[in-house]
């Protein structure tokens, strides 16, 4: 088994950790946060691969086919949906802020709250 | 199996979704009248879940899926007493936030209460769950809802901005805590917690798991808010509506760390055997720091929630150094702990919204004197204070006798020392406030709290002038005495040894979850604490008022006495201050670096 998928994930989410950390918009923010939680997508998947194995579906193949682990795909598929309304709860607080505070800039956000 | 099992998560589950649907067609009171019932009911059920579990496991498979030959094929409810405690603490919390709350806003909406059941429901799962990705959606579940209810004000900007830094930090922990959940399942192939531990018995620790434990540890210390990865907490709870302040300080920082037990006994405690010597040092450093930090931070606040903010994150560290003994006396004292202080803070939490209610504000300066016509919330943070502070043998008392025990019997005899200090850190400020708002002593200004906050302009106030209504101080009054009475619970430190022992036996609990053998009924000690204990108790209690005073009256002792200490003070003070800066890119830079730190550490010392 090939490490690359594995340090795909870690780059991909230390790319996504550094522009959270550097961000002065909250809605950059908040891409850079989805993009590194894809890297746990990336991470999941690679770890229930099979290699030459189809999609977890058991009806009509022979017994023992081949397939990639079904449970990760589930766990994928849970954090898509965390990871959404995390993404979706945030922009609408950014909303908010623009409204109410007048900036989305996370720096002039905090100084606002003193 | 027992049908109880999943009513704690059920009850306020349903009770949302069918509020939800039918708002519209109820009348103003019905939303309150069924939060407050289905939070009862969860605590009634937890409660029930506690006695049922005296003498074994509940083990719950969803849809009926038990393990063949031993193997884990279903999702899991496990219940010991020790998390059952937890669930029946975030329903006796709610219950009383939501009693709060009748009175405490003009107007707030179904959805309050509907964020409010599903945070519970959260909470009762994850103090249930016995699989690992399980832990993870209540863990979720319990975060997005409060992040939602942090910023529930959102018309202001204050809880905005404590929403968003709590969210982004919290889902940065949640990251870490998938992506160790991913390592452990591509090793073990398993997600039951018990299934790991049978996956890996026997073989040698390696790097990845290493990796993969830091990262749990790390992500559920980012919900618990330990030093460094705190830094949202205070911002969250500082602008949280009360009621919700109740909640998230009481039960959700401490469900945080229980977690950590709770995938330490069952899944790596076998594998680490050897290197728990480590393990222990890592969690018991990494607790002292944070007690210290916490209390420290807590002598500097004059805004009240804020103040309590780092106080909880003080506990945290206590519990942090009690779960990391890695012992059943330490995890029964943590959970004593937790239990007697979740109470205590939830009723000081209550008394501040009372204050902000009557007074408009909470700011321990603006408000100094000013406390005089709201007497119940003064008795309550009297109660409280004692209670934390560890006066024997109320409130935290047998907790922390249990923890200070099982720290001398491991050669871990330094820690009690720090914990009295975090405690009279915390404690001594939370009295200082005390004597200041409600008998007006001390001095008008301190120049050495942190700036002035804002008015509490996001929470609603009334005009003064009439007497608090009894559904304001009754919650408040009922939870610090329930918290001060805890310890009077004939045998309840000796068992509570018991049912640590319990989660800690790894095999046998393996063999009832994975095989349903029941252990025989095991055996009931009793413990006595000795004269160490009360001695600590009574220096922690009798160092808190002096602390107090010593916060009150510190300029005007006499120059000589107070020059070099203010000047060899102010600078760490300053700095410890500033990086608290409410700019969500440092917390996560902080978040980073403690969690290399931990993992560098973890694979430095266990090998």
């Amino acid at each position: 088994m090939s490490y690359l998928p594995y340090a795909l994930a870690v780059w991909i989410f230390l790319c996504g950790l550094y522009g959270v950390v550097t961000s002065r918009s909250l809605v950059h923010l908040v891409v850079c946060l989805a993009v590194a939680q894809s890297s746990t997508y990336v991470l999941l998947l690679s770890v229930g691969y099979v290699n030459g194995g189809g999609a977890p579906i058991f009806a009509d193949v022979p017994k023992g086919t081949r397939a990639v682990d079904p449970v990760v795909q589930a766990l994928t598929l849970t954090d898509v949906v965390v990871s959404v309304t995390v993404a979706g709860l945030l922009l609408a607080l950014t909303i908010q802020a623009k409204k109410k505070a007048r900036t989305t800039d996370p720096d002039e956000l905090a100084a606002m709250h003193g | 199996m027992n049908v109880l099992v999943p009513l704690p998560v059920v009850i306020p589950l349903l009770t949302a979704a069918v509020l939800t649907a039918t708002s519209p067609l109820l009348s103003k009171r019905a939303d309150d009248l069924a939060g407050i019932a289905a939070a009862a009911a969860t605590t009634v059920v937890s409660t029930l879940l506690i006695v049922d579990s005296l003498d074994h496991d509940l083990v719950y498979w969803f849809g009926g899926w038990k393990p063949r030959s031993g193997i884990a094929r279903g999702i899991a409810f496990d219940v010991e007493p020790l998390g059952a405690a937890l669930a029946a603490l975030a329903g006796a919390l709610m219950t009383a936030s939501f009693v709060f709350a009748w009175r405490y806003f003009d107007e707030v909406g179904t959805l309050f209460h509907v964020l409010m059941l599903v945070f519970l429901a959260a909470l009762s799962g994850f103090a249930l769950s016995g699989d690992l990705f399980n832990m993870f959606v209540f863990f979720e579940l319990m975060s997005v809802c409060a992040f939602a209810l942090v910023g529930y004000a959102i018309d202001h900007p204050a809880p905005l901005q404590g929403s968003i830094n709590f969210a982004v930090t919290n889902t940065i922990g949640a990251l870490l805590v998938l992506f160790g959940i991913g390592l452990v399942y591509g090793r073990t192939g398993a997600l039951n917690l018990q299934q790991i531990g049978r996956a890996l018995e026997g073989r040698g620790h390696d790097g990845l798991l290493i990796v993969a434990f830091a990262l749990l540890l790390a992500g559920f210390l980012v919900k618990a808010g330990a030093v460094p990865f705190h830094f949202w907490l205070s911002d969250a709870y500082a602008v949280a509506p009360i009621p919700v302040c109740v909640v998230l300080s009481g039960v959700m920082s401490d469900l945080g760390l229980h977690a950590i037990g709770r995938i330490y006994w069952p899944a790596f405690s076998g594998v680490f055997a050897a290197q728990a010597g480590s393990v222990r040092g890592v969690l018991v450093g990494f607790g002292v720091i944070t007690a210290i930090v916490g209390g420290t931070m807590a002598f500097f606040q004059r805004d009240l929630k804020r103040l309590l903010a780092f106080v909880t994150i003080s506990q945290v560290g206590i519990f942090l150094v009690g779960l990391g003994l890695l012992t059943a006396g330490g995890l029964a004292g943590t959970t004593l702990y937790v239990l007697a202080s979740g109470f205590l803070k939830g009723g000081l939490f209550l008394a501040v919204g009372i204050l902000v209610r009557r007074a408009g504000d909470g700011d321990e300066l603006r408000l100094r004197g000013k406390g005089r016509n709201a007497p119940m919330a003064g008795v309550v943070f009297l109660l409280g204070g004692l209670g934390l502070a560890g006066l024997p043998p109320f409130g935290i008392f047998p907790g922390s006798a249990l923890i200070i025990h099982s720290a001398r019997e491991i050669g871990y005899g330094w820690v009690p020392t720090t914990l009295v200090i975090a405690t009279i850190l915390s404690a001594g400020s939370m009295l200082r406030a005390g004597a200041r708002i409600f008998l007006g002593w001390g001095d008008a200004d301190d120049p050495s709290l942190s700036h002035e906050p804002r008015a509490a302009e996001e929470e609603p106030s009334e005009a003064s002038g009439r007497a608090s209504p009894p559904l304001l101080f009754l919650p408040a009054i009922a939870l610090v005495l329930v918290g001060l009475g805890l310890a009077f619970t004939p045998g309840l430190a000796g068992r509570a040894s018991d049912w640590a022992g319990r989660v800690e036996n790894r095999p046998a609990r393996g063999a009832e979850v994975l095989r349903g053998v029941v252990p025989h009924s095991t055996r009931t000690s009793s413990f006595e604490p000795g004269a160490t204990p009360y001695l600590y108790g009574g220096i922690s209690t009798a160092g808190a008022f002096g602390f107090a005073l010593f916060g009150l009256y510190r300029r005007r002792l006499p120059v000589f006495l107070r020059r070099w200490p203010s000047r060899m003070t102010a600078r760490p003070a300053t700095v410890l201050k500033e990086l608290h800066s409410g700019v969500v890119g440092d917390y996560v830079a902080w978040l980073t670096f403690g969690a290399a730190a931990l993992g560098g550490v973890l694979a430095l010392t266990v090998r």
